[in-house]
């Protein structure tokens, strides 16, 4: 049986710079890019070198930790750079696709009668494991974990984040498979959220949750909270709504087909270049929007809460569908603290009109203040629609006291949840990180 | 503008890292962000911000403290003229004579609270290599705002040093202290200084020395008279009493700035209430003395229990933290306030003492408060292992 999901507390900043629904295909990338910093807590150990000509769906490493999981090309080409950082860590593999367009083709499986082994084998063996995130700490998940139960949100409530409606409609059949096949690993249900009016209430092999509320009612971590919240020692998967369509077209095809369908959406994006544009996963995201000048302008993969920022010749992150372009806001403010001025500026505060005044707004990256001691209260509860004590968990998190965290629910929340308190909270806590490296604190101390 | 912006990245050169004045540049950093706030982008987490900031909040605070100070300043200079003229009522001094005469007198308390208190904290910025922050722009004007008028000055600077210095740098500063800092500074008065804290001469200018009488509602009570004022002039605060507390009426008003822009709790405010109008009840039901009959509606206009509850008990800090919390906090600091003016008369302002007991308890409130989170999620894996084992 569904049960809807209601979600009161959050905010929904409602900005310019949407982007038109319509798909349109991206230039091809002259270069494309894997980030083994995009698989947070993830160590890569590579199977080619420099030079190696891969096909499409080719592993190009794995993971130190658990080397079932391997990372695959998304193009046919040469791998032409492996960049790396400090101390030798690889930041980047580089790969220019050639024409031949060569994948890899795996077996085709019916899902009708595969075994849960069968599906897991193939996930693992095509590179499409890495779509699969764990929680609690939000990595990848472990090749031999059963989850009690999988999570997939269709229901983007992010500041100008790229509809899941609009990029799965061409791919109902890839997506429809797609949960059947997850459906198999799980000891559980496979859990679908969708908004209200949903093209996707038909899908089967899952329970469809219909949810309201503002944001973060669309982060699958809220969801979970309120479905079928995590324990200490469980495991929870969660799946993108397109990476469950690039599962799907693995099993209906026998290919490995990493198409992300990208909305570029914000105010320093020209209006008719705002649509959402289909390319493959690690695109150059000078495919999409050319050159910007990154003094002025800011290019977020991603949305404006939780993304990356690039410069323009970085490379799209693995998971996101947004790709935000807003005005870098590195000017001064006179008087900038006055109460009700700069009411242009969004914000949940009760000393600014914005909230008031409604309508559309422009934003910029200035930080608006400085960062201070915590003083104010109750500001963060009011942006976590969960049964959680943020500014408890906030300060267990910093002091590393790993059984205040558990108790207070360190198992149930990923940094995205702490978007809206980094973006709401007078002190200018970054809160995500926080949350992050309590998080990582857990994954070496409790595994 | 653009003028000043030159000239202010013009002073800050020294101040800039590797620098001849690198160490102080919290001192040129407070007048900068003061005048312009700053071009700072994000740098991680969330890339846009809310227009919010602490300066913002604790500047609004200090508006809502405006009413309040404004009626005492002519309250202050009311009360002693009314006297030294000898007139048949306080209303009857001429307005801008009271208020010249009360601005006259209160203007230099404030002087010394900040000059002594943002003195102190500009010193550990700097020592401490942090920014400035802007707590003690509400901490120094409600300082003066809840002490006789009449206090000798050091006797102000000595107090003002005491509760930043004990009360708020040796817990870590802002966002740390256990106590509410200014209550801080005028229970460290009230306790060095009961001459010029207490009794009945003090709470109108030169009530001490001339032969002026300046005894607030409590003292009467406390020595067993009838109380001459009417629940009006209380709530109008047209009476002695510290120099800006008098006034129910515009402590309000700076209750509905806090309220309406969220940057006081109103659950404190309204538990408060409720708890000092609960325990007035109570001793009414009794009424034993004349302390324990004075009506509990009368307790909530006379002496610091508005101002206190409105914008002490409501400080972040020194509060407790989570919603549950706040509601019992609140309510028990209006208890305890009413509960001590009336059971120790010795102590006739009993709200500070509440609100400092209460600050010393909220951490345990709090902590009761997020144990029932803690149990619940502790019964629910209890319960998720149970059915784990009967599958």
């Amino acid at each position: 049986m569904s049960k809807d999901i209601r979600v009161k507390k959050g905010l929904d900043l409602k900005l310019k710079g949407e982007a038109d629904k319509n798909i349109v295909a991206a230039p091809q990338s002259s270069i494309y890019a894997i980030k083994p910093a995009d698989f947070h807590a993830m160590v890569p150990k590579l199977l080619l070198k420099e030079g190696a000509i891969v096909k499409a769906g080719e592993p190009i490493f794995y993971s130190k930790y658990d080397e079932k999981v391997k990372f695959a090309a998304p193009v046919s080409g040469t791998i032409t750079e492996i960049l790396r950082g400090a101390k030798r860590r690889i930041l980047e593999v580089r790969i220019s696709p050639n024409t031949s367009n060569e994948a890899v083709h795996h077996e085709n499986m019916d899902l009708a009668t595969a075994s849960a082994d069968q599906v897991r084998d193939l996930l693992l063996e095509s590179g499409c494991w890495p779509f699969i995130i764990q929680r609690p700490y939000s990595v990848i998940a472990n090749s031999g974990d059963t989850p009690k139960s999988i999570f997939i949100s269709a229901y983007a409530t992010a500041p100008l984040a790229g509809d899941p409606e609009v990029y799965l409609a061409d791919k109902m059949g890839d997506f429809q498979a797609g949960i059947t096949a997850l459906s198999k690993l799980t000891s559980g249900k496979v859990h679908l959220s969708v908004g209200k009016g949903s093209s996707l209430q038909g899908v089967e092999n899952a329970e469809v949750h219909t949810v309201t509320g503002p944001h973060p009612a669309g982060n699958v971590g809220v969801q979970i909270h309120k479905l079928d919240p995590i324990n200490m020692g469980e495991r929870v998967w969660t799946v993108g709504p397109e990476d469950v369509a690039t599962i799907g077209h693995l099993f209906l095809t026998g290919e490995f087909k990493p198409e992300r369908t990208v909305a570029l959406v914000g105010t320093d994006a020209k209006e008719s270049d705002r649509k959402y544009y289909n390319t493959i996963v690690g695109a150059q995201v000078n495919s999409i929007i050319g050159t910007v000048d990154t003094d002025h302008t800011r290019i977020i993969s991603g949305d404006v809460l939780t993304g990356d920022r690039l410069s323009n010749d970085q490379f799209l992150n693995y998971y996101h569908n947004t790709l935000t372009l807003i005005p870098e806001g590195n000017e001064y403010a006179f008087f900038g603290w006055m109460p009700f001025t700069r009411n242009n500026v969004p914000s949940n505060a009760g000393t600014s009109f914005s909230k008031l005044l409604g309508g559309k707004r422009t934003v910029d990256t200035n930080l608006n203040g400085e960062e201070r001691a915590l003083v104010v209260t109750g500001e963060m509860e009011e942006m976590l629609p969960m049964d959680i004590y943020p500014l408890q968990l906030i300060k267990a998190c910093m002091a590393g006291n790993i059984e205040q965290m558990e108790n207070l629910g360190i198992y149930e929340v990923a940094p995205e949840d702490f978007a809206l308190i980094d973006f709401t909270n007078t002190s200018k806590l970054e809160a995500q990180e926080v949350i992050r490296l309590g998080l990582d604190l857990m994954i070496t101390e409790v595994g | 503008m653009k003028w000043v912006r030159n000239k202010l990245d013009q002073a800050r050169k020294p101040f800039e890292p590797g620098q001849k004045f690198e160490k102080f540049a919290p001192a040129i950093n407070a007048f900068d962000t003061f005048l312009y706030t700053p071009n700072h982008t994000t740098k991680k987490g969330a890339h846009i911000r809310d227009v919010v900031d602490l300066k913002r909040t604790m500047i609004t605070v200090v508006f809502a403290l405006i009413p309040a100070l404004l009626f005492g300043m002519w309250n202050t200079g009311a009360q002693y003229l009314y006297q030294d003229l000898g007139l048949a009522n306080v209303t009857d001094v001429p307005f801008w004579d009271a208020f010249i005469e009360g601005a006259i007198l209160v203007t230099p308390l404030i002087i010394v609270s900040y000059v002594v208190g943002l003195t102190i904290e500009f010193i550990f910025a700097i020592y401490r290599g942090h920014e400035v922050n802007e707590g003690y722009l509400v901490t120094g004007l409600l300082i003066p705002m809840i002490f006789p008028v009449d206090i000798p000055l050091w006797m102000l600077a000595i107090s003002v040093a005491f509760a930043v210095l004990i009360g708020k740098e040796a817990f870590g500063g802002t966002g740390m202290n256990i106590l509410n800092p200014a209550l801080t500074a005028r229970a460290f008065a009230f306790f060095a200084y009961p001459l010029y804290m207490s009794g009945n001469a003090i709470w109108v200018h030169q009530g001490a020395t001339d032969s002026i009488s300046g005894e607030t509602i409590l003292g009467t009570l406390a020595q067993g008279k009838s109380v001459a004022y009417s629940f009006f002039d209380a709530a109008a605060g047209f009476i002695p009493g510290s120099v800006s507390e008098t006034s129910t009426i515009a402590v309000l008003l700076g209750a509905a700035i806090l309220i309406l822009t969220k940057v006081g709790s109103w659950r404190i405010i309204l538990s408060g209430f409720a708890g000092a109008a609960v325990m007035g009840l109570i001793f009414n039901a009794f009424g034993l003395n004349a302390l324990m009959q004075f009506d509990w509606y009368m307790h909530l206009v006379v002496g610091g229990l508005a101002f206190g509850l409105v914008f002490m008990a409501t400080d972040p800090v020194s509060a407790a933290q989570t919603m549950k919390g706040k509601w019992i906090y609140g309510f028990l600091c209006g208890f305890f306030g009413v509960m001590i003016r009336v059971f120790n008369p010795a102590y006739p302002e009993g709200i500070m003492l509440a609100i400092l007991l209460m600050n010393v308890f909220a951490p345990t409130i709090d902590h009761y408060v997020i144990q029932g989170n803690v149990s619940k999620r502790k019964k629910r894996l209890a319960k998720a292992k149970a059915q784990l084992q009967t599958a």
